[in-house]
């Protein structure tokens, strides 16, 4: 049985005079230890996937379940140990004012967990960061190092699931392997599930082994990690995507 | 034939407690009518050379150089009415994002006629600006040119961005990461654009972005910035030849859709490059 299951899930955002159908009916399972990929253009609907799966967005329609039951809404604490997200930007998911120790610890506090101090420092142990962050602000961070910070808040509940959106558009070629080195590496180590939301297909087909392609709130195509390295597609959208993800030719500029 | 743009030695450096720091460190090169590429990481200085050349560091900095000159314009110790004549009309940038770098309050067609009027041509702003509309590819120029930057989407605020830059038919253009807020779809469309004003105006471009492949894919020539140094310079078809280890790490460390390295390579750095 698939861990995630997601049903007909529609999303609309209601604007007063205008609705906006964000998801317009989107299944899809993803299995236990498995690295999912969602892959699309900007207003293609991806984010908003993992948000519904939050419990961020509003769902109108379709079920969600995680290991055979039905989500509840509000989430529960329960949930929430088991389903943690990472978020875009690393320079507006932390709060300014609090200190890395306080960003890791509140999340213990939350849900009871022993031995605050001692989880604190194996989290940013484990992040590759060391105690020396514990007592800085997110200020004196780099991007990659508040990204740690939040792969490490996300982990420190010991979740199952991890909820990646767009983890490494924030930061630079070189910072962005050494995140996606660290993110295989904790999978492999603890059986994590990934979602893992991006619109760089290279990221994707190098993290996740299933992805969808959606487009306008729907998904378009489901594929393996091998038929996307195969150029396998069937949908003129996907190939477009990955024609326009090898970079500028002139051959393209004279064809039109 | 003189280069349109020359540089030599330029340095920028800014205050800080423990002195001045220099972000950008003698930084030479000369532009022609062609696609120069400047590569580097946050924090490398390329986004602080573009600034220099327009004249628009930051007033804390300082920018020094033993030669700037466009066109034979020594830029140095330009006057500010030089400066209104050159920027917008001779030379002008592209910003990052169009959604900082657009007048919230004000319709796409007033900033727009406001760039050409300001430079001669009152009467047929109007007509000017929607045609430039049409030349970056904008579908329906009459709804864009009443539309307010938030009622426009990224890709097309971007679009109307480069139109506005582009009105007043500049031989330089510096574009500071003009698709990195873009889809990759969108991306290429805007470099289209980019690609034909080069070869059928010959304008000069500056195309300053982190995006290494992209830029290499794009560009006739590629400057690569490590820490406000220029540490390589190489012909963009010629990139799988670069010799700094700075350059092929980064190359390296970018996964790509057929490859399947894992753990990837890291950019490991060396002090040496600073010196």
């Amino acid at each position: 049985m698939a861990l995630i299951d997601i049903e007909n899930l529609e999303v609309t955002f209601d604007g007063g005079d205008r609705q906006v159908r964000a998801l317009k009916g989107v299944s899809l399972t993803v299995e236990e230890e498995d690295s999912f990929g969602i892959v699309g253009e900007s207003g293609s609907g991806k984010s908003t996937v993992l948000r519904a799966l939050c419990g961020l967005a509003p769902v109108t329609a379709g079920r969600i379940s995680i290991d055979g039951k039905p989500v509840p809404a509000p989430r529960d604490q329960a949930f929430y140990r088991r389903v943690q997200m990472v978020f875009q930007d690393p320079y507006a998911s932390l709060h300014p004012r609090h200190t890395i120790d306080r960003v890791l610890s509140e999340p213990l506090a939350i849900h009871g967990f022993d031995h605050a101090e001692k989880r604190v420092e194996q989290a940013l142990e484990d992040v590759g960061l060391g105690s020396g962050f514990r007592f800085r602000y997110p200020h004196q961070l780099s991007g990659g190092q508040r990204q740690r910070v939040a792969i490490a808040r996300a982990l420190i509940l010991e979740p199952k699931i991890i909820l990646l959106d767009e983890p490494t558009s924030a930061l630079d070629a070189s910072i962005q392997a050494e995140v996606l080195n660290l993110l295989d590496r904790l999978r492999a180590d603890r059986g994590l599930t990934y979602v893992l939301v991006s619109h760089d297909l290279a990221v994707v087909s190098h993290m996740c082994d299933r992805l969808v392609v959606m487009q306008s709130g729907e998904v378009v195509e489901e594929l393996t990690r091998e038929a996307l390295q195969a150029h396998k597609t069937s949908e003129d959208y996907t190939r477009n995507l990955l024609t326009a993800s090898a970079g500028f030719t002139r051959d393209t500029a004279r064809r039109r | 034939m003189n280069p349109l743009l020359s540089v030599e030695n330029l340095r920028i450096a800014f205050p800080s407690r423990q002195g001045p720091v220099e972000v950008v460190r003698g930084v030479s090169f000369s532009l022609g009518r062609e696609r120069l590429g400047i590569v580097g990481e946050s924090g490398s200085g390329k986004s602080q050379t573009g600034r220099a050349i327009l004249g628009l560091t930051p007033v804390t900095g300082t920018a020094t150089a033993d030669r700037l000159e466009f066109d034979g314009i020594d830029l140095r110790n330009a006057s500010a009415s030089q400066w209104r004549k050159l920027r917008g009309a001779r030379m002008s940038m592209v910003m990052q994002d169009p959604k900082f770098s657009l007048n919230p309050v004000m319709t796409i067609g007033k900033q727009l006629m406001e760039a050409v009027k300001l430079h001669g041509g009152k009467s047929e702003a109007r007509d000017k600006s929607l045609a430039m509309l049409e030349a970056v590819q904008i579908r329906d120029p009459e709804r864009v040119m009443a539309a307010y930057p938030h009622e426009l989407s990224g890709g097309m605020g971007q679009r109307a961005m480069i139109a506005m830059m582009l009105v007043t038919e500049p031989d330089l253009l510096i574009a500071d990461e003009p698709t990195s807020a873009l889809d990759v779809t969108v991306q290429i469309e805007v470099l289209r654009i980019l690609d034909r004003l080069v070869t059928e105006r010959g304008m000069g471009l500056i195309f300053i972005s982190h995006d290494l492949r992209l830029v290499s894919t794009f560009c006739d020539r590629v400057l690569v910035m490590y820490a406000g140094k220029v540490v390589e310079e190489l012909d963009a078809r010629r990139m799988n030849e670069a010799s700094h280890p700075y350059t092929r790490g980064l190359l390296n460390c970018l996964p790509t859709i057929t490859g399947d390295i894992r753990p990837l390579p890291v950019l490991v750095r060396d002090d040496a490059w600073l010196k």
